[in-house]
C-alpha cells in the first residue's frame, strides 16, 4: 500500500512536472539557455549524418528503368516531406499565436517560414531536373506538381506578410491566418496523385502495403530524410534564436526612441 | 562511378541542393552575428534591459 502510494505521489509529481518544463522552455530566456548549447552538437549531427547519407546515395545501385537518375529522388523526396512538415508545424504554431496568444508561437512560425520555403523550392528544382530526362519534359501542370507550387507561393505569401506588416504582434496574427488557411492544401499534396490522374507517381513509401522501393535505394533515402530532418531541426532553432535577439534589439530601440524624446 | 546519359541533370540538382543548403545556413549564422553585434552597441550606449541590469547585482 505504501508503495502504490508513493508509486502514486511519483506520478502526480512528474504530470505536473511536465507541463511546467513546458511553460518554462516556452519562455523566451528559458529558450535561449536550453538552445544555445544544444545547438552546435545537433549542427554537428546534421552535418554527419548528411555526408553519411550522401555517401550512401551515390553508393547505391541505380534504378533499373531510370537508371542513375534515381540519385535525384535522394534529395528530391525529403526536401518535399521537408516542405510538407515545415508547413504542418507552422500551422500548430499558428493555433498557438491565435488561441493562445504565446509569443513564442509567432517567433516558431516566423523562423520556420523562410525554410520552409528553401526546402520546398529545392524539391521543385530538383522535380524538374529529374522530369526532363525521365518524362520527357521539365514542367507539366499536374495536380501534384500544382498544388507544391502552390505551396511554394504560400511561403512566399507568410514572408511578404511578416516583412509588411510592421508591428509584430498584427503580422504574427495575419501570417497564423494565411498558415490555416494554406494548411488546406497539404492533403490536397498528399492524395493529389490519387485523387486525379497525373504524371507524377503515386506514393512508392508511406502506402498500406508497404514502400514499393528496394531495400538498397530505400535506405539512403531514409538516411537523407533523418539527414535533412536533422538539419531542419537545427536551422529552425538557430532562427527561432534570431528572431528573438531581433525583438530584444527592437525593444531596446523603442526604449531608446522613447528615452530621446522625453 | 559513372551517372549514365544524365549525368548533367543530377550534378546540377545536387549542386542547386548545396547553393540552397549553403545560403540557409549563411543566413542563420550572419543573423546571429547581426543581431549580437547589435545588442551589444546599445549595451555600449547604456542600453539594456531591466532584467539584464538586475543580474550582476543579484550574483
Amino acid at each position: 500500500m505504501k508503495t502504490r502510494n508513493h508509486r502514486l505521489h511519483a506520478e502526480t509529481r512528474s504530470s505536473k512536472k511536465l507541463p511546467m518544463a513546458v511553460t518554462e522552455l516556452a519562455n523566451p530566456s528559458r529558450f535561449l539557455a536550453v538552445v544555445q548549447p544544444i545547438l552546435p552538437w545537433l549542427a554537428a549531427a546534421a552535418a554527419l549524418m548528411l555526408a553519411f547519407g550522401i555517401s550512401q546515395a551515390f553508393a547505391a545501385p541505380d534504378d533499373y528503368q531510370q537508371g542513375a537518375t534515381v540519385k535525384m529522388m535522394f534529395l528530391h523526396v525529403p526536401s518535399a516531406w521537408l516542405g510538407m512538415f515545415c508547413w504542418a508545424l507552422m500551422s500548430v504554431a499558428a493555433l498557438g499565436t491565435l488561441v493562445w496568444r504565446h509569443p513564442l508561437a509567432d517567433v516558431a512560425g516566423k523562423a520556420a517560414a523562410p525554410i520552409g520555403a528553401a526546402f520546398t523550392l529545392l524539391c521543385l528544382i530538383t522535380g524538374v531536373l529529374w522530369g526532363r530526362p525521365m518524362w520527357g519534359t521539365y514542367w507539366v501542370w499536374d495536380a501534384r506538381l500544382t498544388s507544391v507550387l502552390i505551396l511554394f507561393l504560400l511561403y512566399l505569401g507568410v514572408i511578404a506578410l511578416w516583412r509588411t506588416v510592421e508591428d509584430p504582434s498584427r503580422a504574427a496574427r495575419a501570417a497564423a491566418i494565411l498558415t490555416l488557411v494554406g494548411a488546406v492544401n497539404l492533403p490536397i499534396i498528399k492524395f493529389s496523385v490519387d485523387w486525379w490522374n497525373t504524371l507524377h507517381q503515386p506514393a512508392s513509401v508511406f502506402r498500406l502495403a508497404g514502400p514499393a522501393i528496394h531495400l538498397a535505394i530505400l535506405t539512403p533515402l531514409i538516411l537523407m530524410a533523418i539527414a535533412f530532418m536533422l538539419l531542419f531541426v537545427a536551422l529552425h532553432l538557430g532562427a527561432m534564436r534570431n528572431e528573438i535577439l531581433r525583438r530584444r534589439v527592437r525593444t531596446l530601440q523603442l526604449m531608446q526612441a522613447e528615452r530621446a524624446a522625453e | 562511378m559513372s551517372l549514365g546519359p544524365h549525368a548533367a541533370f543530377i550534378i546540377t540538382a545536387y549542386a542547386a541542393a548545396a547553393f540552397i543548403i549553403g545560403a540557409l545556413i549563411a543566413w542563420v549564422v550572419l543573423d546571429h552575428r547581426a543581431q549580437r553585434r547589435k545588442l551589444a552597441n546599445l549595451d555600449a550606449r547604456g542600453v539594456t534591459r531591466r532584467s539584464d541590469r538586475a543580474t550582476p547585482a543579484s550574483s
